[in-house]
């Protein structure tokens, strides 16, 4: 088994290349989200110490660094899932899609559907398939059933999951498997037509076969989509990003594309990180 | 004896003990509900149901007394619940946590503890004098519902700390607000929660005599109440006039109502129960 899929993985590294092509096409673009001299505190303790990066339109970017170094904090400053944690406080200036998303005029609900965001954890609602995917179309306020059935439909088919549980919408969300609830998850998030979607350790509560059904889609993902995605898993990052970020201690090390992070690193932190000395 | 053979006895012998205790429980119980039945079973009859309590034992029924307490149940849920599910949902879900939200909670959960009586001479001082209600069915209702709301409180805020974060999260995640997010996910996860305490203090509130005492519920109500400012009577008020007569019918009478109002505790806890499992069986 464990064989198998380590050749599947080869395969799928050989067809994806060259990474260099796919790269170079999206620097092209306009950049999707921009941060400006970020800072977070929780409290007193000072969690991002001012960082700064732009995240290109289409690509995937992976952020990686040892636990508690701030990455899952900073990736949740793109959709303002920090603003729920007791003693949170920013400064800085985020720009997604050249709004200032902290600005007091910025509706969170308005950002969080052009933001959607998968978590480490699959966590369907308690609820039927259907109503699952359907969730964020009917807090919209949309009643046309005949566009939610569409939108669903279309949702659960680029989330790859449309085959398997086409007949059994009114199921249980939580009768799927582990792998199968992520899926569902990534299609609740697609049914809301977001252009940037967040992922937070997608894969870390998943068995390997399963891990790889994500991969792949991330990669489909990618052609309408800015993904970024926080990944403890050295290999992951390098098989799907386009570009990596390295963060250590609320700091942002290095930032480049993946390639050159994990062939050629500037940083000997970022060395030491990613060949395992340390994290 | 070796320490080995030592601790094998001791846990036998605390397994006997703690086998006693809860039988203990379970058998006072069962002798009670024994002699009412025994003594109170010839009356439970639909006569015994729909008469108006009389000055002969033997014809006296409970008919206002059972209409009196489902009236005051009635507008306690109605009182109640809104403001006690409200109240829970705004401390678990809105409120800052501050000095003064956990000067609130603690408060709240002190007001569980205050005897009954309390709630009573409160209830004569601000709905029976002050607002002028009188000893009517609205001042029961409303004290009713002032002993009760901190249970529903409690009751609703812990269902409600019950649902996993990672549910809300992914709701705010999808663009929902705060109340959506509380009326489409927060509310039916923990619903089962929420009616289980709701119905465990209505049977609570259902038993209660000293403040409905104090408030001027009737020992003797010759009619129903036909609005809010009637007088009433409830079973338990009911039962502790019965009691206090002389004449061995009326002690008769007083079992039967016993039994029937057991018998709607009962069926009242069974509801909660099958509710709850319900609810659970449905999540999973």
């Amino acid at each position: 088994m464990a064989k198998q899929i380590a050749i599947r993985m080869e395969i799928k590294i050989e067809e994806h290349l060259p990474m260099d092509k796919i790269v170079d096409k999206s620097l092209k673009k306009i950049p999707t989200i921009e941060v400006n001299d970020a800072k977070v505190w929780y409290g007193d303790f000072m969690a991002i110490k001012g960082i700064d990066m732009t995240i290109k339109r289409n690509t995937v970017t992976a952020f990686i660094g040892p636990s508690g170094c701030g990455k899952s904090t900073f990736l949740r400053l793109f959709n303002r899932m920090n603003d729920y944690v007791d003693g949170f406080k920013m400064e800085g200036k985020i720009k997604v899609n050249d709004r200032n998303i902290y600005k007091d005029k910025v509706h969170v609900e308005e950002l969080r559907k052009e933001i959607g965001m998968v978590f480490q954890k699959p966590n369907p609602f308690p609820k039927s398939i259907f109503e699952n995917v359907a969730y964020g179309l009917k807090i919209q306020g949309i009643t046309d059933k005949k566009l939610i059935a569409d939108r669903v439909e279309k949702a659960l088919k680029q989330a790859d999951l449309w085959e398997e549980v086409k007949d059994n919408l009114k199921k249980s969300a939580l009768a799927l498997s582990g792998g199968q609830q992520q899926r569902l998850c990534i299609a609740r998030t697609l049914a809301v037509e977001p252009s940037i979607i967040l992922m937070d350790e997608p894969t870390s509560a998943l068995d390997p076969i399963s891990t790889s059904k994500i991969e792949e889609l991330i990669f489909e993902l990618k052609e309408k989509y800015t993904i970024v995605i926080v990944t403890h898993n050295m290999q992951q990052a390098s098989r799907i990003s386009d570009y990596t970020a390295f963060f250590y201690l609320g700091e942002l090390i290095e930032y480049d594309k993946t390639k050159k992070i994990f062939t050629n690193p500037e940083k000997q932190q970022t060395e030491n990180y990613i060949t395992g000395r340390f994290g | 004896m070796n320490n080995l053979q030592k601790n094998k006895l001791i846990d036998s012998a605390f397994k006997t003990l703690g086998i006693l205790f809860t039988l203990l429980g379970i058998i006072v119980l069962a002798i009670l509900l024994y002699n009412i039945i025994k003594v109170g079973y010839t009356r439970v009859n639909w006569d015994f149901l729909t008469s108006l309590p009389s000055r002969r034992a033997s014809k006296a029924g409970i008919y206002t007394a059972i209409i009196g307490t489902l009236d005051l149940m009635l507008l306690t849920i109605i009182f109640a619940i809104p403001i006690g599910v409200g109240a829970g949902i705004y401390l678990e879900e809105y409120a800052k946590k501050s000095r003064f939200s956990r000067l609130l909670e603690i408060n709240i959960a002190n007001l569980a503890g205050v005897p009954s009586i309390i709630y009573g001479l409160l209830g004569l001082g601000i709905f029976v004098r002050f607002f002028g209600f009188g000893g009517s069915i609205l001042s029961g209702a409303l004290t009713m519902s002032l002993l009760i709301l901190p249970i529903i409180i409690v009751a609703t805020r812990e269902s409600i700390k019950a649902v996993s974060p990672s549910l809300k999260e992914a709701s705010f995640a999808l663009g929902a607000s705060k109340w959506q997010t509380i009326q489409k996910v927060i509310i039916p996860s923990s619903f089962g929660g929420i009616l289980t305490g709701i119905i465990l203090s209505l049977s609570r509130a259902i038993g209660e005599t000293a403040p409905l005492i104090v408030v001027g519920a009737m020992a003797y109500v010759p009619f129903v109440p036909h609005s809010l400012f009637d007088t009433f009577s409830v079973l338990p008020m009911q039962i502790f006039t019965w009691t206090t007569r002389p004449q061995e019918g009326f002690a008769i009478a007083a079992a039967g109502a016993i039994i029937i109002l057991l018998a709607i505790t009962f069926i009242m806890n069974g509801i909660a129960v099958y509710f709850r499992n319900k609810w659970q069986n449905k999540l999973q």
